[in-house]
């Protein structure tokens, strides 16, 4: 039915989800580091983590991407010549994608885990530091597994957004499914058949994401108390 | 100076030409988009499953792929059966303009669904009983509880749908049309200067979400009045 086509699909459905895997890292690390900022006393940085949760998320996938990909690309090379390196420099489009979507996640994901922590009741950390914890201990003992607990929903959300937008970084050359798909609906003339393969396998990958973070939200759920209706 | 902003002063009605297209695209997608999600919104709160079925598994499809996916399945993708090629639907289904509207209004109609079906799911269960109480019949209940509260309280939910839907649009783009990506994308090829086009663009959606922003506060201001917190 797919011509022979189907491994090279399975192949870039492979680097799809490691470009979502590898990005929702980096944008995890950019998320709690925006986060941070922006829940700091210090202004400077809670001025600082707001304008790149503001800028990012007003900005489309789209556009960032491009700007970053072909707009980066052009930047680093009319810098490096006047940092003496003449050669021109190729960014691998796998790299270029991970930190293009790490880092406009990241600025989701910090709203996610701002509004996380700050769910937290004070009492809490209170209670910790009266049990004469230091302050690291206070914040990976108890601030973090219970603000885990309260980000999960957000954070699914944004898996499964992230897993979709992957799609985009085909636009600029990575060779995922999507890419794969159109090479092969232009190859067969066809374009029906791969399209709907390549929905097929991210629906899959979007139910399993669910089922997998649904199960991983009654694990840090446990013991917590729900209100019957 | 590296950065070089002349050409895109000359090229701005370009891009001004791009903000009608994209305004555009998502006025009608999201009209139709709204008015489609209405009915699958009240299919999605149905106790029968043979109503709620359908609806439940449209919307879980639409969310579960990718607006790209969904575009060149309809731009591209329909061109592959004869039988829509020799249609009298064919001069619709060969433009973009009307592709990537059909794509984006199917898109929004399933978020807005679930949108309104999860604010029709709460309405405080007192309002509904005081209606039956009144006598109201169910379509009137619907009419004069139901859909005007639950509307209302879904107006914050729908504006980051609609915020959603302007970031989306720039997915025409990459089907030939001249939206502000389009006039972005055309101004980095010809003069060869990415940065500055993009860097561009961004602003002018950076500027149509704070309006957007905007109105929807305003909205909210005049319809949820009667949720905002009491002034002192």
């Amino acid at each position: 039915m797919l011509q022979g086509y189907g491994s090279t699909i399975l192949d870039g459905a492979w680097l799809t989800l490691l470009l979502a895997l590898t990005s929702m890292a980096v944008a995890i690390f950019l998320g709690l580091l925006g986060a941070a900022f922006r829940l700091s006393p210090i202004r400077w940085l809670a001025a600082l983590g707001d304008t790149y949760a503001t800028v990012i998320r007003g900005i489309p996938d789209l556009v960032l991407i491009l700007l970053i990909f072909y707009g980066g690309q052009d930047m680093v090379n009319r810098i490096a010549p006047m940092i003496g390196y003449d050669d021109y420099i190729d960014i691998n489009p796998f790299v270029a994608g991970v930190f293009t979507m790490g880092f406009i996640f990241g600025a989701y994901l910090s709203e996610t885990f701002r509004g996380a922590f700050m769910a937290i009741p004070k009492g809490q950390a209170e209670a910790g530091a009266a049990y004469g914890m230091s302050a690291m201990q206070v914040f990976f003992r108890i601030l973090v597994p219970q603000m885990i607990r309260f980000a999960i929903p957000g954070f699914t959300n944004n898996w499964l957004v992230l897993t979709k937008a992957t799609a985009l970084i085909s636009v600029v050359g990575l060779q995922d499914m999507m890419f794969k798909a159109k090479s092969a609906a232009d190859a067969t003339r066809e374009p029906f058949t791969f399209y709907l393969a390549v929905a097929g396998l991210y629906l899959v990958l979007t139910s399993v994401s669910l089922l997998a973070l649904r199960f991983l939200e009654k694990r840090y759920s446990v013991g917590a108390k729900v209100a019957d209706l | 100076m590296i950065f070089d902003y002349q050409m895109i002063w000359e090229n701005l009605p370009l891009y001004w030409g791009g903000v009608l297209v994209t305004l555009k695209i998502l006025l009608i997608s999201l009209a139709f988009g709204l008015s489609l999600a209405l009915p699958l919104a009240l299919m999605r709160v149905s106790k029968s499953p043979w109503v709620n079925f359908p609806a439940w598994l449209y919307t879980y499809v639409i969310r579960g792929t990718p607006m790209l996916v969904q575009l060149f399945l309809i731009y591209y993708g329909l061109a592959q059966f004869e039988f829509i090629r020799d249609s009298f639907m064919w001069p619709y289904f060969s433009s973009a303009t009307f592709c990537a509207c059909l794509a984006f209004a199917i898109n929004t109609s399933a978020y807005t669904a679930e949108i309104l079906a999860g604010s029709l799911k709460a309405t405080p269960p007192g309002e509904i009983e005081a209606a039956k109480a009144m006598g109201m019949s169910r379509s009137k209940l619907y009419r004069r509880i139901l859909l005007p509260s639950a509307l209302r309280r879904a107006l914050p939910q729908y504006s980051n749908e609609v915020i959603m839907m302007l970031h989306t649009t720039s997915l025409a783009s990459i089907v030939t049309l001249i939206d502000i990506t389009g006039a972005a994308r055309t101004v980095s090829a010809q003069y060869y200067m990415p940065f500055e086009a993009f860097i561009t663009a961004g602003l002018f959606y950076l500027a149509l979400t704070f309006i957007l922003v905007r109105l929807f506060k305003l909205a909210e201001r005049r319809w949820l009045a009667y949720m905002a917190p009491r002034k002192a």
